[in-house]
């Protein structure tokens, strides 16, 4: 996958509540353009939300970048939450169901990774954290 | 985006009409709240069909809502969640657990009449 071809991309740069449904629809929009069906679509939006939500919240900023990919004929959606925030001191502990340090219900990261194919995660501890999913066109 | 408000007789009728950014959520939450006293509300229904996500926040915010309502003293019903929603609301681990739902506002509407009909009534006129 790390060879893939890169067909379209948008950057959607997050800083407030509102850009949070800014990037669901970019994503979405995105995705229909690959051809997704309908749940497909709901998931992606879904995923998306979460990993902007996080953003604002942990990190009060960064950028969400959606990009249409290929590999070798297979379709799919990246998306690349990234900031430069505080990062997850424990990342083992933050991808538990119902762990969340800020009040929530704790689903943000373990539920992102159920909902996507492919889900990777980069968090250096006082310099930002870095998500990557995909999903597949089915 | 604000949420229209409408009442239709004891009942409260809240229809999201577009995506709802998390401020959004928390007014409409804010408003119902205070809303189910002024006019006497027993019900109230929460139309989500318009909503093509609901993400743990919007969940979180809309068992708030049922829950707060409740402590009022009337009921909530959420209806309209999509086929595709619902999938995803799953699939995040979300769940909606304890809270009414119906298909559309007129099981909706029609859930709330039978539950109006039953004992509880009773005890509400106790105010």
């Amino acid at each position: 996958m790390r060879s893939a071809l890169i067909a379209d991309e948008v950057r959607v740069p997050i800083d407030r509540d509102a850009d949070i449904v800014i990037a669901r629809q970019k994503g979405r929009e995105l995705a229909s353009q690959c051809g997704f069906l309908s749940t497909d679509l709901a998931v992606v939006a879904t995923a998306i939300s979460e990993l902007a939500r996080n953003i604002v919240r942990y990190a009060a900023r960064g950028e969400i970048l959606l990009r249409l990919v290929n590999d070798n004929g297979k379709r799919g959606v990246e998306v690349v939450a990234t900031d430069e925030g505080p990062g997850i001191p424990d990342l083992p502990l933050a991808m538990q169901d119902g762990y969340s340090t800020s009040g929530g219900l704790g689903l943000g990261l373990p539920g992102t990774r159920r909902l996507m194919d492919e889900f990777e995660i980069v968090s250096d501890f006082g310099k930002g954290t870095t998500v990557t999913v995909r999903r597949w066109k089915r | 985006m604000q949420v229209p408000i409408l009442k239709q007789g004891a009942y409260l009728i809240a229809t999201v009409q577009s995506a709802l950014t998390d401020e959004d959520l928390k007014q409409l939450r804010d408003t119902l709240v205070v809303s189910v006293s002024k006019v006497r509300a027993r019900g109230v229904i929460v139309d989500v069909t318009a909503l093509d996500v609901i993400d743990s926040f919007a969940t979180r915010t809309l068992r708030d809502v049922a829950h707060m309502i409740r402590l009022r003293g009337a009921e909530t019903v959420i209806v309209g969640i999509q086929p595709e929603v619902a999938f995803s609301m799953v699939k995040l681990g979300l769940s909606l657990e304890g809270i009414s739902t119906s298909l559309d506002l007129e099981e909706g509407l029609a859930y709330l009449d039978r539950k109006g009909k039953g004992p509880e009534r009773e005890v509400r006129t106790h105010r």
